[in-house]
């Protein structure tokens, strides 16, 4: 906001300058979605059937148990990036803010839920 | 005039054609946003139904893995959910594609227009490709 005019600061035009931060969490993210996604893809069609009893016994192991973690941590900051710079590309104003707050609420609502779930499955108490 | 015709044209907001780096900028976007919607959702679902124990787990699987001599209503959704799951694999695929095509892109890299057209082309052969082989090999066992 550094070469605005103060009214155009006191109105939050300019740069947040968070601009490269994000772009750059979004890259880094990128690589952990690789990582974390092409194991949970290859482990899922590699389980010897879906039901409870063969997903809770893969669940409870610690690796795997730790990188499910990683992975919502990684993939579910990555899409909330992503999801922003969409939101900012179609929405404006009023709108934005909603959108914007609907996704904080979404993503972290989600994200308690898978975790827990792992936590729980991994502890045991499935 | 003479125009030579191996020169690029500049984009416009009006005078364009399609090409396959828009087709694969586009389908970046949107397989993105169905990965974060649609899959998030059935992705924490299916732990949260997990948790909840085998019979909870029985329900989640009856309408969305395998409808096992349940009624109608069952037998859709299963084949709803497998059409999504594939659909889901291969928007997987692509935007890890084109995922790795941005981050050789933000390289400097590929810019040349055969080779940036040939790598956007690769995106959609590899994830078509990379969900035949899953699915068929998944089919076979
Ligand atoms: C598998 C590895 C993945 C890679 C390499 C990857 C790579 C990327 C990159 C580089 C971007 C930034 C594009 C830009 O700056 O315009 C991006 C955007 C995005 N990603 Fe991913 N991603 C991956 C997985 C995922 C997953 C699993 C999800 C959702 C669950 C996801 C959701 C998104 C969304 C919503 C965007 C924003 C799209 C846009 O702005 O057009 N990504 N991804
Ligand atoms: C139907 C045609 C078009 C579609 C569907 C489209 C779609 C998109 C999408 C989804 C993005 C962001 C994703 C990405 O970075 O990969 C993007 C970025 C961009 N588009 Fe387009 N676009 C179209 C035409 C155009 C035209 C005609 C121009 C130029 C006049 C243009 C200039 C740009 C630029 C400069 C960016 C990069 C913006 C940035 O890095 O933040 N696009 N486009």
């Amino acid at each position: 906001m550094g070469t605005g005019t103060n009214i155009g600061r006191v109105r939050g035009l300019g740069s947040a300058h968070h601009g490269a931060m994000h772009w750059w969490r979004q890259r880094l993210t990128a690589g952990g979605n690789i990582v974390t996604m092409v194991w949970f893809v290859v482990s899922l069609f590699r389980l010897p059937s879906l039901d409870h009893a063969s997903v809770v016994t893969w669940l409870q192991s610690p690796f795997n148990a730790v990188m499910m973690l990683l992975l919502v941590g990684s993939v579910f900051y990555h899409f909330r990036l992503g999801l922003q710079t969409v939101i900012e590309d179609y929405q404006h104003e009023g709108s934005r803010f909603v959108a914007i707050v609907l996704l904080n609420f979404y993503t972290i609502a989600l994200a308690a839920i898978a975790v827990f779930s792992i936590l729980k499955i991994a502890f045991g108490a499935a | 005039m003479a125009r030579n015709p191996g020169r690029p044209l500049s984009p416009h907001l009006t005078i364009w054609k399609w090409g396959p780096h828009m087709l694969v900028s586009i389908l970046h976007r949107a397989t993105g946003v169905a990965l974060a919607t649609g899959g998030a959702m059935l992705f924490t679902w299916w732990l949260s139904a997990i948790a909840s124990g085998p019979d909870a787990y029985a329900s989640f699987s009856r309408y969305v893995i395998d409808a096992e001599g349940s009624g109608g209503l069952a037998m859709f959704t299963t084949l709803l959910a497998k059409v999504a799951a594939v659909g889901l694999t291969w928007a997987f695929f692509q935007h890890m594609a084109t995922g790795i095509r941005h981050l050789v892109l933000d390289l400097g890299a590929g810019y040349e227009l055969k080779t940036n057209r040939t790598f956007a082309r690769l995106t959609m052969v590899a994830s078509t490709l990379l969900t035949l082989i899953l699915w068929i090999w998944a089919w076979r066992n």
